[in-house]
């Protein structure tokens, strides 16, 4: 009988040891996957006299966080990250946020395949996706720069776009634009005054995705840049040639902002329910 | 505006202005989306089959000839990265499903109130750029570095003992970092299991073991097959941590394809290495559309 109450729902011995095991173990993970993170932040406090990071402690040294951007073309690179990121979050929810409305609230001819051409977006290899919109350029011999990096980055980011407000707008109750309907509000005015605010919490969350997808991808970037660099391409370029410091302490910075928002994404969406 | 015309008497005529209004508001919502897609990633893809039958160099340029052999000439050459490829994407997926299900089982299960922090510290190691992650794990492995210098200086493990530049190393890349793209589906489908049903096969006597391997893994299922998708597909077409963590015997397609492009500047056979690319994978995105549909990745992937 104790093996019968030691189920995954109940408080038996067995249970409360597997339970535990499972506990110590997530720790672990959790552990794992921030080891890389610790190495990180502690090598962006250590001593570097060559300006490029060593394997070795040298000692420890805040030196590198008022040169943070002293390197000029990383800086100039994370400012195109940047740029990027913010561009292609705003254009895709520009663009995809009506198709989200459009998908969650009607039935029509063209959703099927559109459901596909959003799937195969998300699904796609990056490698593919970079590959293609380089042929394309090629062949258009369109110059490749920071347009077409903004370019394919709202390739990508619309989809995600797409699925997170659909998620959102699938959830509200469809009854309160009608009510505005029939209280004699027009389509515009009851998007902006009933819908929109409503859906902001997917846009809001769809937004932080886009630019955290943005600012990180590096893959089909690498394909549409051109000689321009964002920040996730220079330091690939610099792996061989070796690392200054200012890559640790800008990637730990971008980490703490990122941590920032997301426990402010949290919050929003905690307030919101 | 015909509503605003008339809010007290929405009669037969508004309704009929309303219902044409209605039949193509989807279209015009979708129209923006729509055109960019078509431009940028669908037009594209066929512009990538196009370069690679085409033949010429980047000096002369290109003519589409429907040179089809450049596909035959990419799989003879490089067959073996394509195997590499999918043998290295399969095994990281199965190796990160594997880390990531009991965590998120048991964030699902037994998180109570911490399930949003707990997955929140999962996730956290992901705000920093996947590249940065990867050279931290060059740092790690390295043959003098955190973990091997240590073990070399204690005299446990051979001086000449390495793992950057093998296939554990790459593998071991890309089983970390797609941690956060699969625990987030398969804790979304384990908390999705109705706990009325886990409970109803323990008051039928069920063990621990067979509720779990007869009822909750097959309801989580849904979320173990969009991350094995979005993972694998993700995997095998890397070529980052091939590069930063592996050497030449690790090159993987993405870093044949890169090479194609920049190095070689032969713009055909990297095209046709990508098509093969799209088309393998394609097979294995159509199978999995078949079996669980195409919304099941929407819910899954964001």
């Amino acid at each position: 009988m104790r093996e019968l109450s030691g189920t995954f729902a109940g408080p038996g011995r067995h249970g409360v040891l597997a339970r535990r095991f499972l506990a110590v173990y997530s720790g672990a993970v959790i552990l794992y996957a921030i080891i890389p993170i610790v190495v990180m932040v502690v090598f962006s406090f250590n001593e570097a006299p060559s300006g490029r990071v060593t394997l070795k402690w040298l000692g420890f040294t805040t030196d590198w966080y008022p040169h943070a951007f002293a390197v000029a073309d990383l800086t100039t690179a994370l400012i195109h990250s940047l740029e990027v990121a913010f561009g292609s979050m705003l254009i895709s929810i520009i663009l995809g946020t009506p198709l989200a409305l459009a998908l969650a609230r009607y039935r029509f001819r063209a959703k099927s395949i559109t459901d596909i051409v959003i799937f195969a977006d998300i699904a796609a290899p990056a490698v593919v996706v970079g590959a293609s919109l380089l042929s394309f350029f090629l062949a258009l011999n369109l110059p490749r720069g920071l347009l077409t990096i903004l370019i394919a980055h709202v390739a990508f980011n619309i989809a995600f776009v797409v699925v997170v407000i659909r998620a959102r707008v699938t959830g509200l109750d469809q009854a309160l634009d009608r009510a505005a309907a029939d209280l004699g509000a027009t389509p515009w005015v009851t998007f902006w005054t009933v819908t929109f605010p409503l859906i902001l919490p997917g846009i809001i969350g769809a937004g932080i995705l886009a630019f955290a997808l943005s600012i990180d991808d590096l893959i089909i970037t690498s394909f549409v840049a051109g000689q321009t660099l964002t920040f996730p391409l220079w330091v690939y370029g610099a792996v061989k040639t070796g690392i200054p410091p200012q890559v640790f302490v800008i990637s730990t910075m971008i980490f703490v902002a990122g941590a920032l928002l997301a426990v402010i994404n949290s919050l929003v969406a905690r307030g919101d329910t | 505006m015909e509503q605003h015309l008339q809010p007290h008497n929405p009669g037969v005529t508004f309704r009929g202005g309303r219902r044409l209004g209605r039949a193509a508001a989807p279209y015009l919502l979708s129209l923006p989306s729509w055109a960019y897609l078509l431009l940028f990633f669908l037009i594209p893809l066929a512009s990538m089959l196009a370069l690679s039958v085409a033949t010429g160099n980047p000096l002369v340029g290109y003519s589409y000839t429907g040179h089809i052999a450049e596909f035959q000439d990419a799989i003879v050459r490089y067959h073996r990265q394509f195997l590499r490829s999918f043998y290295y994407g399969g095994f990281s997926t199965i190796i990160t499903l594997l880390i990531t299900y009991p965590v998120a089982y048991w964030i699902a299960f037994h998180g109570g109130r911490h399930k949003g922090t707990l997955l929140f510290l999962i996730l956290l190691p992901f705000a920093v750029s996947f590249v940065i992650r990867t050279l931290a794990w060059q740092f790690i492995l390295a043959d003098r570095g955190l973990v091997l210098g240590q073990l070399k200086s204690w005299g446990i493990i051979s001086q000449r003992a390495y793992i950057l530049s093998t296939q554990w190393a790459v593998i071991g890349g890309l089983a970390y970092n797609s941690l956060a793209y699969y625990v987030l589906p398969l804790y979304v489908s384990l908390e999705k299991i109705d706990r009325r049903v886990v409970r109803a096969a323990n008051d039928l006597y069920a063990s621990p073991t067979s509720t779990f391997f007869r009822v909750i893994l097959p309801l989580s299922s849904p979320g173990i097959f969009a991350g094995f998708l979005l993972v694998f597909v993700t995997n095998v077409g890397d070529f980052v941590n091939a590069q930063i963590l592996g050497g030449p015997s690790t090159y993987m397609i993405g870093n044949v394809i890169q090479d194609n492009f920049f190095v070689n500047q032969d713009y055909p056979m990297a095209a046709a290495l990508s098509s093969i690319l799209m088309l393998l994978l394609m097979v294995a995105i159509f199978l999995y559309a078949k079996a669980f549909g195409t919304e099941s990745i929407q819910e899954y992937a964001a």
